[in-house]
C-alpha cells in the first residue's frame, strides 16, 4: 500500500506545483498588465498613502502636502501661482504635470534611491515619505520676471550660463494649481475644463513646451555664429548695402526693418548688420552659407534635440530641403524656423559661456525625509558649438547692440549688457512675436535671459523687441546682479 | 518505486526531524513569536501605535496551543512533532489577516467584524482537538463504526437541504442554523466519510483489487464490487445538485477515488472516476445555470461582461489584482488593499495574504500546507496497520485537495468553489473539522510508533 501512498504524494506535489506556477504567473509575470488594468483601483490608491515630498525654492517650500481627513489623506498646496509653469500640478482626478510629474518617483518615495526606506516601511508598516526636491530657481529672478512680464502673453527663461542652472522660468498666462489639486471632484473637473478650453492655453508652459515661435532677428546669432565658425567670414566681412533684396529665383523682395539701407555706405559689415539687426545682409549671408551649414550650427546648439530639464523641452526646428529663397528668409529667422524660448536661451548661453553650452537643469538637490541627499545633479556639458573666439566676437557685437544699436532698452548703468532683439513676423496681418535674448555682465556673465512676448504684446504690429521685451530682461538681470 | 525519487525522498528527509515534544514546544514558541510580530506590524501600520488589544488576538491562541501541546505530552507523547506548530502557524496567520481586515472595516466605518470570533473559535477548535486526543486513546476503535460514520456523514450532508434549519448563502446550500449561529456540516462530514471509506475499503480490499474480468486489457471489477462506487458517484452529484456546490462535490469524490486507489492499487478506479466526474460535471453544466456560469467566468474572468455580471468574476478579478499588487515581497501587512476584495476574510483570505505577503508569503503558506500534508502521508507510509494507513492518507489528502481547490479557484486555475481555506479562513466549522483532522493524525502517528516497539 505504501507504493500508492507515495503516488498520492506525487499527485499532491504536482497539484501544488501548479499552484506555485499560477501564483508566480500572477505575482511576477503578469503584474504589470494587471496593475495597469483600468478596473484596478489599487494603483491610484497606492499613491495617496504617501506624504509627497515638498518642492523648495531658495530653501523655502513652495509646494507642500498637508494631512487632511479624507480618502486621499494629503492635500497638495501650492504657495504661489508664479511657480505654476514649473511645478505643474498633482491632481487626483486630472493627472500630473511639470516637476510633479518628472520628479514623481522621488516626490512619491518610490524611487530606487529610496530602496532601504521602502524596506523599512515594509517592516514597520508606515508608508514611505516622499523626498523633497529643491529647484535651482532664484526666487528674486522669478518674481522679477513674473512682475515685469505683467499681463502680456509670453515667457521668460533665465539661466546661469556657467552651470546650466535655470534661475527663472515664467510662462503667462498660467493656472492656479490649487484648483486642480483640490479633493472636490466637481471643482477640479470644472477648473480643468475652464483651463483647457481657454484659447490662451494657461496649462501650457510656453518657455519649453508651447507652440514653437518664429525667432526673427534673434536667429541671426545662429547665422552669424555659423559664418564665423566657417572660417570664411569675419566680423568685418562685407555685403552689398541694399535697401531692397530680391530673393534668388523669385520676384519677392525683402527689406530691412527701417525700410532703407543698413546705415550709410556702399557696403555693410557683418558686425554692423548684427548691431543694427539688418535683414538684407543676413538673407545674403544665409544664401552664401547654404542651409546645411546653418542647420549644422543650429543642431550643435540643440535644435532637434529632446532636452529634459527634467521636463521635456519641445525640440526647435530648422527646416530641411529649402530652396535658396527660403534659405534667405531663414537667415533672419523667418520662413519655417521655429524655436522655443529655452532653445534661444541655450544659443545665448553658448555665447556667454565662451562657446560651451551646459545642460539646463531645474533640480538642485533631492533630499529624502531622513535628510539623505538622494540626487544632486552636477553641471554637465551639453555641447561646444562655437569656439571661444567666435563667442568673444559675438559678445562684443551684442554689447554694441545694447550700447549703440537697436537693443538699447536692455542697458543697465555700470554693467555691460550683451543683447539681441527680435521682432518676428507671423503673417501679413498677424501681430509680431517680440524677442530679447542677452546676458550680463558681458565680461563675466552671471545670467542669460531670454524673453518672448506673443501677440505683439497686445499692440499688434506696433511693438518691437527692444521696446517691450528688452526692459523685461533688464529687470530680471538687475534682480540677479543686485 | 525508487524512481519516484522526489516524493519518496521527502519522507526520508523529514524522518531526520526528531519526534520530540521539546522540539514541538520550541516551534510553538517560535510560531507564536511570528504571530506577535504580524499583529504588531498590523497595528503599527494601520493604527500607528500598538495597543493592549494585541494580547487579545495573540494570547488565547498561544495558550490553547500550549494546552494541546501539554495534552500531547501527557497522552500521545510519540505523536508527530511538526503538525501542531504548522497548523498553529496557519491558524494564527489567518487571525492576523482577519484582524487586519477588521481594522480596515472599522476605518471605513463598518461594523462587520470577525477577528474576535475567530480567536474564540480557534481556541474552541484546538480544545476539541485536545479533547479528541484525550478521549480517543486508540483510533482503531473507529474502525468498528464504518457504517455509522457513513450514515452520520450522509445525514450531515443532507441537513442543509432540510427545511427550517437549512440555509442558503451566496447560492450554496451548505449551512444549518440561524443567522447568529450557523454551521457547515459538510466540513465535519468529510472526516466521517474518511473513517467510513477506510473501514469499508479495508474489509473489501481483496475483492476490489483481485476479482474481475478483463475488458480491452483493463481489469474491470465485478458489478457487485463496483456498486458502491457508482452509488457514491450519484451521491456526490446529488451534493452538487442539492447543495449547489461544486467544491464539496469535488472534494468528496476526490477523497473517495484516492482512498479506493490506495486500498486496491488499481489505477482503473482513478481513471474511471475522473471520467465519471468530468462527464457528470459537464452534464450538470448543461442543466444547471449556476454550474454553467461558474465555467464561463472561469474561462474568461477578465471580460467586461463576466466582470460586471451579478455573481460574475468581480470578486475573482479583485483577488487577482490584489495578488498582483503584492508582487514578490508583498505590500507588508497593513500596507495593501485586501479590503477591496469581497469576502476577503473567508473565501478570499488566500488572495488577501498574497497581496500583503507577496509571492514569498504565498510560497511559504503553500509550503506549510504541503509539509503538513506530507507529514500525514508519512504517517500513512510508516503505520503498520492498513486501516490507519488509509485513514491517515485520506485525512491528509483531503486537506491537500481542499487547499488545491480553494487556492486554485482564487487564482483562476480552477472554477471558483465555496470551499474554505483550511485553518486560515474565518469560520468555526472549518476550524473545528481541520483541527479534528490534526488530532486524529496525531493519534495515529502516536499509535504507529507505539505499535512499532
Amino acid at each position: 500500500m505504501n507504493r500508492q501512498v507515495r503516488r498520492v504524494g506525487l499527485i499532491l506535489t504536482i497539484m501544488f506545483i501548479a499552484l506555485f506556477a499560477m501564483a508566480s504567473s500572477i505575482q511576477v509575470i503578469r503584474t504589470g498588465e494587471l496593475y495597469q488594468d483600468s478596473r484596478n483601483v489599487r494603483a491610484s490608491y497606492e499613491t495617496y498613502k504617501t506624504q509627497r515630498g515638498a518642492i523648495l525654492v531658495g530653501g523655502a517650500p513652495i509646494v507642500t502636502s498637508r494631512p487632511v481627513n479624507d480618502d486621499y489623506r494629503f492635500l497638495r498646496e501650492y504657495e504661489s501661482v508664479i511657480y505654476s509653469p514649473i511645478t505643474g500640478y498633482y491632481s487626483v482626478f486630472s493627472g500630473t504635470t511639470g516637476i510633479e510629474r518628472s520628479m514623481n518617483s522621488y516626490l512619491s518615495g518610490q524611487s530606487g534611491a529610496q530602496f532601504f526606506e521602502q524596506i523599512n516601511a515594509l517592516l514597520d508598516g508606515t508608508p514611505v515619505t516622499g523626498a523633497a526636491v529643491e529647484l535651482t530657481i532664484d526666487p528674486d529672478a522669478q518674481r522679477a520676471a513674473w512682475d515685469a512680464l505683467g499681463n502680456r502673453k509670453g515667457a521668460v527663461v533665465a539661466i546661469e550660463p556657467a552651470t546650466g542652472r535655470i534661475l527663472a522660468l515664467v510662462s503667462k498666462p498660467t493656472f492656479d494649481a490649487n484648483l486642480l489639486a483640490s479633493h472636490s471632484y466637481g471643482e477640479v473637473v470644472d477648473s480643468f475644463r475652464n483651463y483647457s478650453e481657454n484659447d490662451d492655453e494657461p496649462l501650457v508652459n510656453r518657455a519649453i513646451a508651447g507652440d514653437l515661435y518664429h525667432p526673427g532677428s534673434v536667429f541671426k546669432l545662429v547665422v552669424a555664429a555659423a559664418a564665423l565658425e566657417s572660417g570664411s567670414y569675419t566680423t568685418q566681412s562685407s555685403f552689398e548695402n541694399l535697401s531692397e533684396y530680391v530673393l534668388p529665383g523669385t520676384t519677392t523682395p525683402v527689406f530691412n526693418s527701417n525700410g532703407s539701407t543698413c546705415g550709410s555706405g556702399e557696403s555693410v559689415t557683418l558686425e554692423t548688420a548684427l548691431i543694427r539687426s539688418c535683414n538684407i545682409p543676413f538673407a545674403m549671408l544665409a544664401v552664401e552659407l547654404g542651409q546645411d551649414r546653418i542647420r549644422a550650427q543650429a543642431e550643435l546648439m540643440g535644435f532637434g534635440d529632446e532636452l529634459e530639464i527634467p521636463m521635456a523641452v519641445t525640440p526647435s526646428l530648422y527646416p530641411d530641403g529649402m530652396d535658396l529663397a527660403q534659405t534667405g528668409l531663414s537667415g533672419f529667422g523667418q520662413f519655417d524656423v521655429r524655436v522655443s524660448p529655452m532653445q534661444m536661451a541655450l544659443v545665448t548661453a553658448a555665447i556667454a559661456n565662451q562657446g560651451v553650452i551646459m545642460n539646463p537643469q531645474l533640480v538642485k538637490t533631492v533630499v529624502a525625509s531622513n535628510l539623505n541627499i538622494l540626487s544632486q545633479p552636477q553641471p554637465t556639458v551639453f555641447s561646444s558649438p562655437i569656439s571661444r573666439e567666435t563667442a568673444g566676437y559675438l559678445t562684443r557685437m551684442m554689447v554694441d547692440s545694447v550700447e549703440i544699436g537697436v537693443a538699447g532698452r536692455a542697458g543697465i548703468s555700470q554693467v555691460a549688457v550683451a543683447g539681441k532683439t527680435g521682432t518676428a513676423e507671423n503673417g501679413p496681418a498677424e501681430p509680431y512675436t517680440l524677442w530679447f535674448t542677452g546676458f550680463a555682465p558681458a565680461e563675466k556673465p552671471q545670467i542669460v535671459v531670454t524673453v518672448v512676448i506673443e501677440d505683439g504684446g497686445g499692440i499688434g504690429q506696433n511693438g518691437t523687441g527692444n521696446q517691450l521685451a528688452a526692459p523685461i530682461a533688464k529687470a530680471v538681470m538687475e534682480a540677479v546682479l543686485e | 518505486m525508487s524512481n519516484l525519487s522526489l516524493t519518496s525522498a521527502i519522507p526520508n528527509l523529514i524522518r531526520a526531524v526528531p519526534r520530540s515534544r521539546n522540539f514541538e514546544a520550541v516551534l510553538i514558541f517560535w510560531v507564536s513569536g511570528i504571530h506577535a510580530f504580524a499583529l504588531a506590524q498590523i497595528q503599527l501600520s494601520i493604527l500607528q501605535i500598538m495597543t493592549w488589544e494585541l494580547l487579545l488576538y495573540w494570547g488565547p491562541p498561544t495558550l490553547t496551543a500550549m494546552i494541546v501541546h501539554w495534552v500531547l505530552r501527557k497522552y500521545a507523547v510519540k505523536a508527530d512533532g511538526l503538525m501542531l506548530p504548522l497548523a498553529f502557524l496557519l491558524n494564527g496567520l489567518g487571525i492576523a489577516m482577519i484582524y487586519r481586515l477588521d481594522l480596515a472595516e472599522l476605518a471605513a466605518g463598518g461594523s462587520d467584524l470577525f477577528a474576535q470570533r475567530q480567536v474564540w473559535l480557534s481556541c474552541f477548535a484546538m480544545l476539541i482537538a485536545a479533547l479528541v486526543i484525550r478521549v480517543v486513546p486508540n483510533h482503531l476503535a473507529l474502525r468498528r463504526f464504518p457504517f455509522i460514520s457513513g450514515l452520520a456523514a450522509v445525514v450531515l450532508l443532507l441537513l442543509p437541504a432540510a427545511p427550517v434549519i437549512g440555509r442558503t448563502v451566496n447560492g450554496a446550500t451548505l449551512w444549518v442554523g440561524t443567522d447568529e449561529l450557523s454551521f457547515q456540516p459538510g466540513e465535519i462530514a468529510k472526516i466521517l466519510l474518511a473513517i467510513f471509506f477506510a473501514g469499508y475499503l479495508v474489509s473489501r480490499q481483496g475483492s476490489l483489487a483481485e476479482i474481475g474480468s478483463r475488458v480491452l486489457g483493463v481489469k474491470v471489477p465485478r458489478a457487485k464490487d463496483l456498486g458502491p462506487i457508482l452509488l457514491f458517484w450519484f451521491a456526490s452529484l446529488g451534493v452538487l445538485i442539492i447543495q449547489r456546490d461544486l467544491g464539496t462535490s469535488i472534494l468528496y469524490f476526490g477523497l473517495f477515488l484516492v482512498m479506493v486507489y490506495t486500498a486496491t492499487g488499481r489505477g482503473f478506479y482513478i481513471g474511471a472516476g475522473l471520467v465519471m466526474m468530468v462527464t457528470g460535471t459537464l452534464v450538470a453544466s448543461r442543466f444547471f445555470d449556476y454550474v454553467e456560469r461558474r465555467f464561463e467566468v472561469w474561462l474568461d474572468p477578465f471580460s467586461n461582461a463576466n466582470y460586471s455580471a451579478i455573481g460574475g468574476s468581480y470578486q475573482l478579478v479583485q483577488g487577482i489584482f490584489g495578488m498582483a499588487n503584492g508582487d514578490v515581497i508583498g505590500t507588508g501587512l497593513g500596507g495593501g488593499f485586501p479590503q477591496l476584495i469581497p469576502l476577503a476574510e473567508s473565501d478570499f483570505i488566500f488572495a488577501a495574504l498574497g497581496e500583503e505577503l507577496g509571492l514569498a508569503g504565498v510560497f511559504v503558506i503553500l509550503a506549510v500546507y504541503l509539509l503538513l500534508v506530507y507529514r500525514g502521508l508519512r504517517i500513512a507510509n510508516s503505520h503498520p496497520d492498513d486501516f490507519s494507513k488509509l485513514l491517515a492518507l485520506g485525512l491528509a489528502f483531503v486537506i491537500g485537495l481542499q487547499v488545491f481547490v480553494v487556492a486554485g479557484g482564487v487564482m483562476g486555475l480552477l472554477p471558483l468553489t465555496g470551499l474554505t481555506t483550511p485553518f486560515l479562513a474565518a469560520g468555526g466549522s472549518s476550524l473545528l473539522a481541520n483541527w479534528s483532522i490534526i488530532a486524529l493524525l496525531l493519534i495515529i502517528s502516536d499509535s504507529s510508533l507505539r505499535s512499532n516497539r
